[in-house]
Order: C-alpha cells, then structure tokens, then sequence
C-alpha cells in the first residue's frame, strides 16, 4: 500500500536530483582518479549509513555490530578475487600451487572446503546478500524474539562485531590474519586495478547506491516503513494492535545488514583489499557517526554524511593528524547534543524555509508541492 | 591434550591457570565494578570508562616518576597514593563530564553512548598529544617483585596477590557505601524511582553526580591496578571496553553480586582455555558462550525482581 501518489515529495527530489548530478556528473568531472576511487571508497560507508536510516533512524534499533556485514560482504568478494588472483600460474613460487599466499605462509597445504564455492561468481554474489542476511536473520531472531533491544542490543551486536574480528585476525591461515586480503587484480579476467576500471567501478557503484536508496525509499513509503516509524516512537502500543514487532525488527535489521554487506563488497572491489580493520568495534561505530551526522532519520543526510566525514577525517589526517580524533570527537558530541537530526535536521531548519521562502515570492511555483512536503501525508 | 602430563603436573596447572584468571579475574572485577554502578544503577551507557581506567594508570605512572625523582626512599609506599590521586582525578573528571554532557541525555540511553564514544576519543588523542604514542610501564617497588613459592611446581607473583587484595577490599568497600550508608540509600532510591525520590528531599541531580564520579572513581583505582600488571598505552582502555560491557549485562545489570559472578566464570572460562588453545580462540570461544547465555537468558545471571 503506497500511501504517497508520489515517489519522492519536492524537497527529497531536489536531494535526489542534487545527489545524482553530484555523484554522476560534477564528481567524474572535476576529480582525477585517484579522488574519484578515494570518493568510491567513502561511498561503500554510504551504502551502511542507508541501512542504518532504515534500521536506526526509522526502526529505532540501534546496531553497533554493522561493522560485521561490512565485512561478511566484503570477504565474500575478496575470497573471490583472492582465488582468482591465486591460480597455479601465478602462484607457481609457492610450495602449492594454486592456492592463496596467506596459506601457503602458515602450511596450509589444500583448499579449506568453504573456500571452495568462491570459485563461482555467481555463488560470490548470492553469498554476499545471503551469508550477511542469514546472520542477521539468526541474529535478529534470537533477540528481538526475546524482546532484547535498546542497550542490550547495541552491547551485543558490539560484542558479535568484537568477536568476529578476533576470529578473523586469529585464523590467519584461512583469512589472512591482520593484514587481510591483499593483491586483489581481477573479476573474470578483467583487470580491476587500472585506471578506466576505476572510474567504470566507481559509476557501477553510483548505479547500486541509487538502486539501494530506491528500495529504501519504496520500504519507508509502504505501510511497512509507517509501522517501522511506529514502533520507535511506541512499540508497546504497536504490539497491541496486533502486530508482531519482532518480525518487523528483524526485517529491518537484516535489510541493514544487506546494504551494509554490498557496501562492503564495493569496497573489497574499489580499494583492491579488505583486511579485520573494517570490521571491528571502532569502524562500527565510526559507521554510526556518519549516519548520526548526516541526520539518522534522512535518507540523502545519511549518504551525504558519509562522504562528508569521510572527506573530512581524509583531509584531516592528511594535514592535521593530531586534530582528526578531536574533531570528531567533537563532532559527535556536538551532533548529539545540540543536533540529533544531523545536517539534514539544520538543512530542513534553517535552509530549507528560506528557500521556500524565495520560491514563495514568485506566484504559482512552490505552494503546491508544499502542502504534501511538510504536512503528514494524508491517509 | 592430557597425554603428556602426569597428575601433579596437570593439578599445578590448572592452579596456576587458575591464578592467572584470577588476576584476569580482578581486574574485570575492579572495571566492571565502575561500570555497574554507573551502567547498572543509572542506566548511563559509558563509552569512555576505559579512557577514565587509563587516566587512573597514568596518574600512577606520573606518580611513581615523582616519586623515584624525588623521594626515593619513600618509593616502597608510592602505590597507596597514587590510588587515591587516581580516584580522585577520574572521579573529579567524571563528574565534569557528569555535569556538561551526561545530565543533558538521561532520557536519551542510546545517545549517551554515541557522546560517551565522541569523549572517548578525544581523551584517547588527548593521552597520545600528553603522555605520547608508546605504551608506558611502572616501575613496581622492591617488595612487590618475585612470587611466592606454594609448592615446588607452584608459583604465585607478589603483585597479582596484591592486585587481588586491592579487589576484594574496593569491593566491600562499595557494597558497603551503596547498601549500608545513607547515601547509597539515596542512590538506590533515585535509581528505583527518580520522581518520587526527588518528591522525598533527595537531591537527585546531586545523587547522579555523585554517582557517576564514584563510578569513574573506582574505573581510576581500577587503572592504578592494572599497571602493576601491564603496561599503559592511550587506546588500552578501549581493549577491555566490551569485555566488562559483556560481564556486567552477563552479570545482570544492576546486581553488584551478579557483577562479580560472572567477572567470575568468564575469567576463569578464559583462562583455562587459553592454555589448550591460541589466545583468541579461548577469547571467541568465551564470547561466544556469554553472547549465547545471553540469547537465552537476556536479564543475565543475577535479575533484579522488579515490576516494569
């Protein structure tokens, strides 16, 4: 049930429509490639703080354990590469053939079995969506059946994140260890590290982002989106009107979980390696900021705080390394004292009225639209 | 795994693993302790209490140089103030950061746990612009070096003894002050009903203060501790974070007792498997278990009984 006549209202088209031209025109355009793959690479967050809208802003659960499903997704593509990367040609120095370095480093002498599938690429993609969904699904389950959430849902899934990077960093002989996956070069035989595939990776990525911010859009304007806002606000009454509220926690957070999971396969493709440092408590966490900073209830705030941190803590610790931690520290408390919407919370406070205000002199332009984009949506 | 070993010698080290967790074992108990009052009792999600444990650490250290400096004599004794300056300096910036940021977001439990983390690493840049990047270790007085002998095969160190009585006396201490004292009195009244004991003559925003200082107060002493048993680094409290977050809500929440059973179980979990497998695998095996116990009995091991 589609409670808007329209897709978007006027102001989240002018977000959608500034978002495109930015990301498809202005930023190929004016960054060489070096930039436009750092940009790639902020964006991968973009696809996590589009989750976190979904599951945080909207649902009111919040995950500290994304990390996780950025990760799960991004393994997923780097075991791919990193096979492909080890064929026998290419790994004929080792003492055998065939498999990836890590493993012949710690004398590991055959293939583990669940390495075995990643030699499929349609295998790779399915797992993507599904190891990461599956989780999530196991994990939601067990909580949100139980009626665990707020605190006690945020301290676990910090736990679950806290956990799987020990793993990943302890079983250096099937994963890499702390250094990851390196010396990933090709999908299907194409080259993914020059130049023009940069820039080709980079626009396929644009293209899922904005697949993603459809789908979450679809989610928020459907009845489901309605129930999401619902139960943040009071989850005792929604219970009793007969709904279950687990499932549809569940249901956001493993949709969450998915987004993150492609953000993370992006990544493992984009930067060329994934190592634990992507998944534990600290990048976890640093995901929350962004979509708390782009205003955690918006779904372009979201993606725009995401570049913008990440743009930010770049130049910082490019110039300044001492301030970076300070000001986002800073940030962070500022953002959550003074503006819990985020800058999409200031931009629809202060900017947004004064540019209704300019359209409003000139007659018959912005009235219209206005009375749907401000209002509820009538039923 | 037991092949190798005659009786005695696997008795010895399940002994001595079993110390080893003890220690581990204390010093969950001196963090947790902390954080249960201030987790537990006001439901403040507190990201930084390890950057306030390590502020305790280098109060130790600048202490400790002071004292070899420039009363070497008295050096044997240094220990003892530096825990008190310790708790005094964390419990004084915990109630700082009680009074600017904390008292704005008690409706708010999640968001305190965003600002708490901003905190977190400003102190964390803070150390390093201090204290500098390296990790910095005390120097331990003569008598706390050396261990004693139990058995020939068994071997206790001094100081892990000593960190062990350190634990047992803060812990009845804070029993004592939350449950017998007329303070703790209000602090459980405030904490069961803030309305109705504000309504009583409780001055509940001086309660929280207090509260939370105390909880920071003790994270400090807990950081005195550790370094007689580790090194101190800017980002070290961020190690033991999630552990003491699993073991207070493993322990249930607002339960001091409970706190200290499952500071309890898991250390010792930890320690006896990490002398069969790597390190992290008793680690992840450990968490593993907690989260596991923790799907199923989500209040943890010891609930309060109390009406929602």
């Amino acid at each position: 049930m589609i409670i808007n006549s329209r897709f978007f209202n006027r102001s989240e088209l002018t977000g959608f429509i500034v978002l495109a031209a930015v990301l498809f025109v202005i930023l190929p355009l004016s960054l060489d490639v070096f930039r436009l793959n750092l940009v790639a690479k902020y964006l991968t967050y973009a696809f996590v703080a589009l989750g976190l809208v979904l599951c945080w802003g909207y649902g009111g659960i919040l995950s500290l354990g994304q990390g996780v499903f950025f990760g799960l997704g991004g393994y997923c593509m780097a075991m791919f590469l990193k096979l492909e990367a080890s064929s026998v040609e290419n790994t004929k120095i080792q003492s055998t053939p065939g498999i990836p370095d890590f493993m012949d480093w710690n004398q590991i002498t055959s293939l583990p079995l669940f390495w075995q599938p990643f030699h499929s690429l349609t295998f790779t993609i399915l797992a993507i969506i599904f190891v990461p969904g599956l989780f999530a699904l196991i994990i939601g389950t067990a909580m949100f059946k139980r009626r665990v959430g707020g605190t006690y849902f945020a301290i676990i899934t910090q736990a679950v994140a806290a956990i799987l990077t020990i793993l990943i960093v302890g079983q250096q002989g099937y994963t890499g260890g702390i250094n990851g996956m390196t010396d990933l070069r090709t999908l299907k035989g194409w080259d993914i590290r020059p130049d023009h595939a940069k820039i080709i990776l980079y626009f396929v990525e644009v293209v899922l982002l904005f697949t993603c911010i459809g789908i979450a859009q679809f989610i928020r304007l459907t009845k489901l989106g309605r129930i999401l806002v619902a139960m943040r606000e009071q989850e005792d009454r929604v219970r009793f009107s007969g709904y279950s509220v687990a499932n549809f926690k569940i249901f956001a957070f493993c949709m969450a979980a998915i987004f993150a999971a492609i953000g993370g396969a992006m990544f493992a493709l984009n930067v060329g390696f994934m190592s634990p440092s992507f998944v534990g408590i600290v990048p976890s966490i640093e995901m929350v900021i962004y979509t708390a900073v782009g205003g955690r209830t918006s779904i372009f705030g979201a993606i725009w705080g995401a570049i913008l941190v990440n743009f930010a803590k770049t130049s910082l610790s490019e110039s300044f390394p001492q301030l970076w931690l300070f000001s986002l520290g800073a940030l962070f408390i500022a953002v959550v004292l003074a503006f819990p919407n985020g800058l999409s919370g200031l931009w629809a406070d202060y900017v947004q009225p004064r540019i209704d205000r300019l359209f409003a002199r000139k007659p018959k332009s912005g009235w219209n639209g206005n009375s749907v984009a401000d209002g509820a949506p009538a039923e | 795994m037991f092949g190798d070993y005659s009786i005695g010698d696997l008795g010895s080290i399940f002994v001595m693993q079993g110390f080893a967790g003890l220690i581990l074992f204390s010093v969950y108990v001196l963090m947790a302790l902390g954080l249960a009052i201030i987790f537990g009792q006001m439901g403040v999600i507190n990201m930084a209490h390890g950057e306030f444990m390590i502020l305790g650490a280098y109060v130790t250290w600048m202490t400790s140089n002071v004292f070899q400096a420039y009363m070497p004599s008295l050096f044997g004794g240094y220990f003892f103030l530096a825990m008190i300056l310790a708790f005094v300096a964390s419990g004084a910036l915990g109630m700082l950061v009680e009074w600017v940021l904390i008292r704005h977001l008690y409706k708010r439990p999640l968001d305190t746990l965003l600002a708490t983390w901003g905190l977190s690493l400003m102190l964390q840049q803070a150390y390093r612009s201090v204290f500098g990047a390296r990790e910095v270790g005390v120097e331990l007085p003569q008598w706390m070096l050396g261990s004693l002998h139990v058995t020939d095969s068994i071997e206790v160190p001094i100081n892990g003894v000593f960190v062990m009585g350190l634990t047992v006396l803060i812990t009845v201490s804070v029993a004592y002050v939350l449950y017998l004292s007329r303070w703790g009195r209000q602090v459980r009244a405030v904490v069961q009903n803030r309305i109705m004991a504000g309504a009583v003559g409780i001055n509940t925003e001086k309660v929280d203060r207090y509260t939370f200082g105390l909880g920071c107060g003790i994270a400090g002493v807990a950081g005195s501790a550790f370094t007689m048993i580790g090194s101190t680094g800017p980002t070290s409290g961020q190690l033991y974070i999630v552990d003491t977050f699993l073991v207070v809500v493993f322990g249930g929440a607002a339960s001091l007792l409970g706190t200290i059973a499952s500071a309890f179980s898991i250390s010792q979990t930890q320690s006896t498997l990490e002398f069969f497998m790597s390190g992290s695998m008793a680690k992840v095996l450990t968490l593993l278990a907690v989260v596991g116990i923790l799907m199923l009995r989500p209040q943890g091991l010891f609930a309060l009984k109390v009406r929602k």
